[in-house]
């Protein structure tokens, strides 16, 4: 009765975007009621759209590898993350999971890597987000990877290899709704709840 | 950065957020009044065009901890001063995790909804308001909410539990625009972003937005504050607040959830066993007093009506009970009308105080039959230590208030 499932559940067909532009017959079928709003353009979707989802089908060209990274690092990082990534809310290093006080860590608390490769290339640098061009997120995310030992010093990413870093506490993560139906109860054991009697 | 700088949105200074969260840990009387405008001319001109409370009334938003440029703000919702289920807007609270409130030309805000579906399409704010709309009573409720806390943000409702608020939104059912594009039989997510600097994103289950998500343009009847996302949001019912994005721009409808760092890392509890918990949605039952509570104090023995607030994720609010003897025995509290579904609940509770010490507290059951536990009992179900909840999220449990022989309240959770 319960779903549990794993962020893993989320690795599903390859086809996906091959079959992105082929509307299913049945979507079709049931037509607009109301005709209100523009068609947009493929250039304005591509240009919006822009959030990375772990199978990384949405990366964009470029690359970069960890040496490049530190140098990013420096210049437009360090200044609030501290030198070599020891200051706030960056942390070094993999920190088994518990249940002592959450630790909000990239190498630990992160499920994939496109994760940090999205929110580094929308949400950084904090003053000026959005700034970085592709090969300086590919090259940054490489470096924050290295020093939470997720990847070597001489590994390069960019979209083909990005996806398929795996990151270490993956499978300890649980996406405890993933599988959410309208009515259903909160899975008891995941919320902090009073036993029900059965 | 230049040609990448200029296209974006213009923020609201951080002076602004900060002098709204001026105020101090304690009593709501610890403001001083405006002062007063020179000519009773003046003083009209001021107060009519958009009217003001009373220039005695101080109540008002508390920041919660220290922030800093990088860390969420937090601005709380006075919960004790505040009388049936309305939130005022301008004291709905604010958890931000931006550097800054964009301030967005509705003229020029345009929703695009496109991805696994048969017809892209992009919405103004005028399309949008042609739409059939809806208008509902929900809370909302930051996940991080109640989480217990020690020392002086621990000392009163607003500081621990004002990351709640309740509005009546009024928009366009996310159903509606859906059905225009048309989700494919492949669709069973959508990614909703926000219109902040850092492009916030939420992943929600399809069949959640086909049943009861808004995209609300309007809160109490006008348009929805700045700080609350205007021109243009989703009010996500029942579900913790973080997913009901503010300054709504896009919702892809996709395949798989975006992981996103505000869903997947930032939101993850860790739990027993080295696991880590992301995507909990429903906020369970809750309930707390809001009068008389912590920082206050009782002028002297006789009659009090107590009175607070309840509500529950999994719909109505069934019954709320109040104990005056710290838990050992309860008695229903009467509900006030409206009782709605996802929404605030006022209840009340006559009192006679005898001048001994005296420990409030309630508990709210809800139509799933849930029940808010103790702190301990949460522990349990848990299998953690009662600490733990200082850390973690969707914590919903039972708030004691003690009242002292002197009359004063503090926090008895721990």
């Amino acid at each position: 009765m319960i779903q549990k499932g794993r962020f893993e559940a989320v690795k599903t067909s390859g086809l996906a975007t091959a079959i992105f532009f082929v509307a299913s017959a049945s979507a079709l079928a049931q037509g607009p009621t109301y005709r209100f709003g523009t068609t947009p353009s493929a250039e304005e979707i591509k240009a919006r759209d822009t959030a990375v989802s772990p199978l990384g089908r949405e990366l964009p060209p470029g690359r970069g590898g960890v040496k490049e990274g530190a140098d990013v690092y420096a210049t437009k990082c360090a200044s609030c993350h501290g030198p070599n990534g020891t200051g706030t809310m960056l942390h070094r290093g993999l920190v088994p999971l518990g249940n002592a006080k959450p630790l909000k860590m990239e190498g630990s608390l992160v499920p994939y890597a496109t994760t940090l490769w999205d929110f580094i290339n929308r949400a950084m640098p904090w003053f000026t987000p959005g700034t970085m061009p592709p090969d300086e997120v590919y090259a940054v995310t490489a470096y924050v990877l290295f020093i939470n030992d997720v990847i070597k010093e001489t590994e390069v990413l960019d979209a083909a290899t990005l996806p398929r870093v795996r990151m270490p506490n993956r499978d300890s993560f649980v996406g405890v709704e993933l599988d959410w139906k309208p009515g259903q109860r909160r899975p008891l054991g995941h919320y902090p709840t009073r036993a029900l009697t059965p | 950065m230049g040609s990448h700088h200029s296209d974006r949105r213009r923020f609201l200074t951080d002076a602004a957020l900060a002098s709204m969260a001026v105020g101090t840990v304690g009593s709501a009387a610890a403001q001083t009044p405006a002062p007063t405008p020179a000519t009773p001319a003046a003083r009209l001109k001021e107060t009519l065009a958009y009217g003001q409370p009373s220039r005695f009334e101080t109540t008002g938003r508390k920041a919660l901890g220290a922030g800093s440029p990088i860390n969420d703000t937090a601005l709380t919702t006075p919960l004790q001063d505040l009388d049936g289920i309305i939130t005022p807007s301008g004291l709905h609270f604010l958890m931000d995790h931006v550097n800054g409130i964009p301030d967005i030309d509705p003229k020029q805000h345009k929703l695009l909804v496109h991805g696994f579906v048969a017809r892209p399409l992009t919405f103004t704010l005028d399309e949008l308001k042609r739409f059939p709309s809806v208008s509902k009573v929900y809370f909302l409720e930051c996940n991080a909410n109640s989480r217990p806390l020690r020392g002086p943000n621990g000392d009163s409702v607003q500081l621990v539990h004002g990351r709640t608020s309740c509005s009546e939104w009024t928009g366009v059912l996310l159903s509606t625009l859906l059905k225009e594009v048309g989700p494919r039989d492949d669709a069973k997510w959508i990614v909703a972003e926000g219109g902040e600097s850092n492009k916030y994103t939420m992943s929600m289950p399809l069949a959640k937005a086909m049943d009861d998500i808004l995209v609300a343009y309007a809160q109490n009847g006008e348009p929805v504050r700045p700080h609350n996302g205007y021109p243009l949001r989703l009010v996500v019912p029942g579900w913790e607040a973080i997913r009901s994005v503010k300054w709504l721009t896009r919702i892809a409808v996709v395949d798989t959830p975006a992981m996103s760092w505000h869903e997947a890392g930032n939101n993850a509890d860790t739990a027993p066993g080295g696991r880590a918990l992301g995507f909990r949605f429903e906020l369970g039952p809750k309930s707390v007093i809001t009068r008389p509570s912590g920082g206050q104090r009782l002028p002297g023995r006789g009659f009090y009506e107590i009175t607070g607030l309840a509500w529950t994720g999994g719909g109505l609010v069934r019954r709320v009970d109040v104990s005056v003897d710290g838990g050992k025995t309860y008695r229903e509290a009467q509900l006030q009308e409206p009782v709605l579904p996802m929404a605030h609940t006022r209840f009340r509770f006559a009192w006679e105080w005898t001048g001994e010490e005296a420990i409030l507290q309630s508990r709210c059951t809800d139509e799933k039959g849930e029940v808010q536990p103790t702190i301990a009992e949460a522990a349990q179900v848990l299998g953690v230590t009662p600490d733990y909840f200082m850390q973690a999220d969707h914590f919903n449990g039972i708030q004691p208030w003690k009242v002292n022989r002197d009359g004063s309240i503090q926090n008895a959770l721990f």
